[in-house]
């Protein structure tokens, strides 16, 4: 039985990716075929986007172990770069996969260098105050791009902050607007992409936790003074997780934002980060595949609940609260568990069956 | 243990009261209820709004208008509506979710959305999508541009206005106060991370200056410090201003007027149409707005027949004066009424055909209703009716002419 060599991390490896295959191949087939309603059509590229969230947040908060509520800035970051690129380059490409892959790249670079710009003061801190210096610097990010204007002409890119002084020559166009953000974006992004950032994040997560760096990064978490004590640097690899972290959030942000014609950095508020951490503690810490489902659950939910009008939000509340406590109540953990062990009883029965029988073939 | 338990099941019976009273309470106009007796003959008529939130007045006032008119339009016994409004919380994804929603509801034609930003989510698709949309309070001229790196600027064929687009608000408030020599120096306090102040704004300043209307003093707030205008308001005083332009809805506002009566600050205030309304605060001393100015199109206090029939219906219903935000959506509806009327449409029409139609009628037809009459519309979408000054006096609204 070579199965059973295969070690445990690796199984879970190949379970999500398999899971996140087979899930996109099936709704995929059900969105050509006209089969999915246009909500749930209409949903699948912000539902990409908040899994690259969520499991992106899952490195800093589940791997790393350090509390961020700033996560939406990097996706504003992203979304506001991304989006930018997208339209300088409209005349230029005229591949709009080949356009939006580049946005993606871009989004990503940018907010891998905010992300280590904040790291350099944040990842000093521990705990509690870190978690506040990026509450802090989500919401920098927020009022910048509230007040930035960028635009481009024959010239090249020009940037003001508060007023409007960009000076365009005639042809040139505003592509950040201050408060109204960025207007009549070309709607480029498209699922296949999202997929395919979904797989390239799970990819750069998965083999990064499996590799030295990230056995280092998860002794830091467990016990930082042991850690520093066998000479793991500390900076360099809280670091490396907080930055890829970034990255995948940006490419998530300009994802997101090219599935909307209009962006504005309000939508990229505390709410927002408070959102991303319920998919991720949902989820399970450390848990990419829970993260996953959590991400596009609790995005379908608010709207799976349209019918009850009024109490919506209420019921979304409740919900949430049902499901925290359900998956934290160690009998219907215990149930799950056995639930199981069972199911994998009956299969390791029949396997020895079917073995047996060719045996006595 | 026991406590976790009790803390499940209280959480789960919340949640089946909650699906009792879901299923109960429901308006039948708004739930999606296959067993509604109108539903082969009626035209589906979709919108989008805040109905929670920061803005859910705003959705709320279009949602009770238009149910309002849609029951009248049903029971004169002609054509027949049904109504579906999904809340979009004000933001574009939601908005973009709700509007998908009704597409599968099978919505022919659509209100758009209440507020600015998502309904320039909605419009692009309702655009790809060819269902037609009469906004009733999206007021920014962004709504209705199709690609503004086209020269000349393309706007979408299917996407109209109810309201004047924030641009014009800015111009005619600055030549108002100009025509009624109201002052020559101007102080404007205005919202930085929102569109609508920033549009108005914008506008304002241009005119002002090309009218030589001398703009004093200069200040913004934004989301998150919008609850201390005293900075604010000092410079407006130092600087002499004799009067204060407020582009910006009216819960700021309200904070504004009460700061500065504490600050011995007393100017002409002025404000746009996001300024209605502040008069049904809940908790606000309406004796601050006292001698407020403001220009809309809508007046609950006009003598005219039409619309003290609306606010008497609206408030028996609601309990409140209804808005400009609601006449608007109440005109929408009518206006629909009478554009379907005269193309003749019927409710077995895809909304395609309906939307080629309707732009037809919308184009050339001119349109009697609350908030102006002889409306019209040119190719753009955007709408032609000319504003009114209003006075807040005794804590109600009184035509200034």
């Amino acid at each position: 039985m070579t199965v059973k060599r295969i070690s445990k991390n690796t199984r879970t490896t190949f379970i999500t990716y398999g899971f996140v295959a087979a899930a996109f191949a099936v709704l995929q087939v059900l969105n050509s075929s006209g089969d999915l309603s246009p909500l749930l059509s209409g949903m699948l590229i912000p539902i990409c986007a908040w899994v690259v969230m969520a499991i992106s947040l899952n490195l800093t908060v589940g791997i790393l172990g350090e509390l961020s509520l700033g996560h939406a800035g990097f996706m504003s970051v992203g979304a506001f770069m991304g989006t930018t690129a997208a339209i300088a380059l409209q005349r230029s490409v005229e591949s709009a996969p080949l356009r939006l892959a580049i946005a993606i790249v871009v989004g990503a670079v940018f907010a891998a260098i905010v992300g280590f710009l904040i790291g350099i003061p944040v990842l000093r801190l521990n705990g509690d105050y870190l978690a506040i210096v990026t509450l802090a610097f989500g919401e920098i990010i927020k009022s910048i791009f509230t007040n930035l204007y960028v635009g481009i002409d024959e010239r090249g890119f020009h940037m003001s902050l508060l007023k409007d002084r960009t000076d365009l020559l005639p042809g040139g166009k505003l592509i950040i607007a201050g408060p109204m953000g960025i207007g009549g974006v070309e709607r480029i992004s498209t699922f296949i992409a999202g997929f395919v950032l979904i797989m390239i994040c799970l990819i750069v997560i998965f083999n990064l936790v499996n590799s030295r760096a990230g056995r280092a990064i998860m002794a830091l978490r467990d016990n930082r003074i042991a850690a520093e004590s066998v000479g793991i640097s500390v900076t360099k690899y809280k670091m490396m997780a907080f930055v890829t972290s970034a990255a995948m959030a940006g490419g998530a942000g300009a994802l997101f934002a090219l599935n909307y014609s209009t962006v504005v950095a309000n939508k990229f508020d505390f709410n927002n980060s408070i959102l991303v951490l319920v998919f991720v503690v949902l989820g399970g810490l450390g848990n990419m595949l829970g993260s996953i489902i959590a991400a596009a659950a609790l995005t379908i939910l608010p709207e799976a609940l349209r019918q009850f009008a009024d109490y919506r939000m209420l019921v979304y509340a409740i919900v949430l609260i049902l499901v925290m406590l359900g998956t934290n109540n160690p009998q219907i953990k215990n149930a799950f568990a056995t639930c199981f062990d069972w199911l994998k009883g009956v299969f390791r029965k029949q396997s020895a069956k079917v073995s047996g029988e060719r045996k006595e073939v | 243990m026991m406590k976790k338990a009790l803390a499940f099941i209280m959480a789960m019976v919340m949640v089946l009261a909650l699906v009792a009273c879901g299923n109960s309470n429901t308006d039948p106009q708004t739930a999606p209820d296959d067993t509604t007796p109108t539903e082969t003959t009626a035209f589906k008529i979709g919108g989008t709004g805040p109905l929670t939130g920061g803005a859910a007045i705003y959705g709320n006032a279009v949602k009770n208008a238009a149910e309002i008119a849609v029951e009248e339009i049903n029971a004169l016994g002609g054509i027949q509506f049904e109504l579906r409004f999904e809340d979009d919380q004000h933001d574009a994804e939601k908005a973009l979710n709700a509007y998908n929603t009704l597409k599968g509801w099978g919505m022919q034609i659509s209100l758009g959305s209440v507020t600015s930003k998502p309904c320039e989510a909605t419009a692009t698709e309702a655009y790809k999508d060819r269902i037609f949309s009469l906004t009733p309070s999206a007021s920014s001229t962004a709504v209705l541009v199709l690609d503004s790196d086209a020269d000349p600027v393309t706007y979408k064929d299917n996407m109209f206005q109810m309201c004047f687009t924030d641009p014009n608000q800015g111009s005619a408030s600055a030549q108002y106060i100009f025509d009624k020599g109201l002052a020559t120096k101007v102080a404007v306090i205005w919202k930085s991370d929102d569109v609508y102040s920033k549009g108005i704004y914008d506008t304002f300043t241009a005119k002002a200056a090309e009218l030589g209307i001398e703009i004093v003093s200069d200040t913004t707030f934004a989301d998150g410090n919008d609850t201390d205008f005293s900075v604010q308001i000092a410079d407006a005083q130092s600087k002499g201003a004799e009067l204060v332009f407020l582009p910006m809805y009216y819960t700021p506002a309200s904070l504004i007027f009460a700061q500065a009566k504490a600050a011995g600050f007393a100017p002409k205030w002025f404000g746009v149409d996001g300024m209605d309304g502040i008069l049904t605060l809940e908790g606000f001393e309406t004796s601050l707005a006292e001698g407020v100015i403001l220009l809309t199109p809508f007046n609950a206090d006009s003598g005219d027949a039409k619309t003290a029939a609306f606010v008497a219906k609206y408030q028996e219903k609601f309990g409140e004066v209804p808005t400009q935000f609601a006449a608007d959506a109440y005109d929408c509806v009518y206006a629909y009424y009478q554009a379907l009327t005269a193309a003749g449409c019927t409710t077995d029409m895809s909304a395609a055909d309906i939307c080629s139609a309707m732009i037809k009628q919308f184009t050339t037809m001119t349109f009697d209703g609350l908030t102006g009459e002889g409306m019209t519309w040119d190719a753009t979408g955007a709408v032609t009716k000319s504003p009114k000054g209003m006075v807040i006096e005794n804590g109600a609204y009184v035509g200034l002419d």
